[in-house]
């Protein structure tokens, strides 16, 4: 075939592509479309795979081919075996490898091509495309380390750590502008791009678990826009559609995510919100609160008319996902009307919960969003808190000079009974102690959730035909 | 542009003036992409990282030319690499996403998990 009809084909196939991803995104609208949605973005990569194929000249096949086959073997493994707990891990994992194949592709473009033929304006992308790439690889492995577990999930400060990061952030953006200026130096655009490795590093050290819903959206921007980049860089111009379509997307859910904790996206990166707290500001609390069995929340709950189930990162914790959808059919059997009420930051992602919800086979029309809900609180009997804390913290309403004040919560408290089931006594994330715990209408039902419900789960098994109250 | 239709591998400096096109396709896609990202449902939001993060595997296709294209070996490794990580990303963020919309299903009230 001949380079032009081949270029003209690839590049129609491209188009068809960037126009199959935005029907596939727009497909994700509804649950009920968004299978066929991604069908198509599927075809979409196809074909763009098979345009490039054809109008590029591939002299060989072979690094191609075992890059493919490791690659979709490693992918196919994860996709099947990965367990759904762990998918905020499998999210922050893709961020890295989508930035580092950006990173690579830009390396090999600097190398291969002298600076004269690349010509300024496309050094100034690619040196953006490594940059941001290379912060985007470690921040994201750092972000799965830490969701993982393999690194303390708590914040890790040191003294004038925003100081030395701002330091180190500064000397590598003024690197890559002396290199746009001067192309020739190339160890400059090494040095920026090592740089970029630590700087990724250092700025997710400092973020709590918490906060992870966040960052993995703000990594998320990063990869597309790294990609985004490489279009440019490569003169592609579906690299650029897709790029910026993940960017914004991943713009999107972090400002969507930060709103939901009423924390902009300075006071995430920089505030480090859940470190200790200086020694000397806590108060002993000598307050008790009411332990209540599973007996008694089982008793709570049939006598109930309906019930609003508030999950938490806790709930993914304790994989209590299963055994709390097997309560809410027994209830739902009982004529009692259950519905779960979803937080946008509860868990370690957005959507976090719904995921985990799904997996344990919960009707999706059961999950509220909090404007969704929030109004019904106070027309509901018993809410079960889940290992769930900061987004039912009513301080957040009440307390100025609160870390969580002005942070929308689940207004909970304006319910008759709330059942909280938690390991232990301690403050959210955040650090600050729930009132709620002490009301006279919550039920602290402490211990492992899981264990609890699988508890109250049997009690009602047990339950005599005879209709209480 | 026209040196690029003779030899496909072939690079010749962006000028500005072909550098515009391309930096308005970046903004009105990220236009596009506000609204329609806004759209999705937020019981999705997990499913959506996972999609948007295999379509960005789109970045295969550079990795793509650089593992197999007349490149030196050091690019060819490079190459093969980023074609491994773009193409876990590509099979396994479709798989995966699939696998999650999977459970997104609408089911009678009282079914068994």
């Amino acid at each position: 075939m001949n380079v032009e009809l081949s270029h003209i084909l690839a590049e129609g196939a491209y188009l068809v592509a960037a126009i199959l991803f935005v029907l596939g995104l727009k497909a994700l609208s509804h649950p009920d479309t968004a299978r066929r949605g991604m069908f198509m973005a599927e075809i979409g990569m196809l074909l763009a795979v098979i345009g490039t194929l054809l109008y590029f000249e591939i002299v060989t096949w072979t690094w191609i081919l075992v890059g493919v086959a490791v690659g979709s073997a490693v992918g196919t493994l994860m996709a099947v075996f990965m367990p759904m707990t762990a998918m905020p891990q499998r999210i922050a994992l893709s961020h890295a490898f989508g930035a580092l194949a950006a990173v690579l592709v830009g390396i090999y473009k600097f190398i291969e091509y002298p600076v004269d033929d690349l010509g300024r304006l496309r050094i100034a992308a690619l040196g953006f495309e490594v940059l941001f790439g290379g912060l985007t690889v470690t921040g994201s492995l750092m972000a799965f380390a830490k969701l993982q577990e393999l690194v303390r999930g708590a914040p890790i400060t040191f003294r004038g750590q925003n100081f030395f990061n701002l330091g180190l952030l500064t000397t590598t953006v003024a690197l890559y502008i002396y290199f746009v200026c001067d192309p020739s130096a190339a160890w400059a655009f090494y040095t920026f791009l090592a740089l970029g490795f630590v700087v990724g590093i250092l700025l997710v050290l400092p973020i709590g678990g918490a906060d992870m819903p966040v960052v993995i959206s703000l990594l998320n921007s990063y990869a597309g826009l790294a990609a985004a980049a490489t279009g440019i860089a490569i003169d592609n111009k579906v690299l650029i559609i897709a790029g910026s379509l993940d960017g914004t997307s991943g713009f999107f859910l972090s400002i969507l995510m930060s709103r939901a904790m009423n924390r902009s996206f300075a006071n995430v990166l920089f505030g480090a919100v859940g470190a200790a707290p200086p020694p000397g500001t806590k108060t002993v609390e000598t307050r008790t609160v009411m332990r209540y069995t599973p007996d008694d929340m089982k008793f709570v709950l049939e006598n109930a008319a309906n019930v609003i189930i508030v999950p938490g990162y806790g709930m993914a914790v304790a994989q209590a996902q299963h055994v709390l959808h097997e309560i809410a059919n027994h209830l739902i059997e009982l004529g009692i009307q259950v519905r779960y009420a979803i937080h946008p930051v509860a868990g370690r992602m957005p959507g976090h919960m719904n995921v985990l919800l799904a997996e344990a086979n919960v009707s999706y029309d059961m999950l509220f969003e909090r404007d969704a809900i929030n109004d019904q609180f106070a027309e509901t009997d018993v809410v079960v808190v889940v290992g769930a804390n900061d987004v039912v913290n009513p301080a957040a309403r009440t307390k100025k000079g609160s870390p969580l004040y002005g942070m929308p919560i689940l207004d909970v408290d304006k319910a008759r009974t709330v059942i909280f089931l938690k390991r232990s006594m301690g403050a959210g994330f955040a650090g600050e102690e729930n009132e709620l715990f002490f009301d006279k209408k919550t039920m602290m039902v402490l211990g492992d959730a899981k264990q609890t419900l699988t508890a109250v789960a049997g009690q009602l098994k047990k339950r005599p035909g005879l209709v209480h109250g | 542009m026209f040196l690029l239709i003779a030899s496909a591998n072939k690079l010749v400096p962006l000028t500005a003036a072909e550098l515009y096109p391309l930096l308005f396709i970046l903004v009105l896609a990220g236009f596009l992409g506000y609204e329609v990202i806004g759209r999705v449902s937020p019981t999705l939001h997990t499913p959506l990282m996972a999609a948007t993060n295999a379509i960005s595997g789109i970045s295969l296709v550079g990795s793509l030319v650089a593992a197999g294209g007349d490149y030196s070996l050091t690019s060819h490794i490079l190459g093969m690499f980023a074609v491994c990580a773009a193409s876990i990303n590509v099979v396994g963020g479709f798989l995966i996403t699939d696998r999650m919309l999977r459970m997104f299903r609408k089911k009678a009230p009282g079914s068994k998990s």
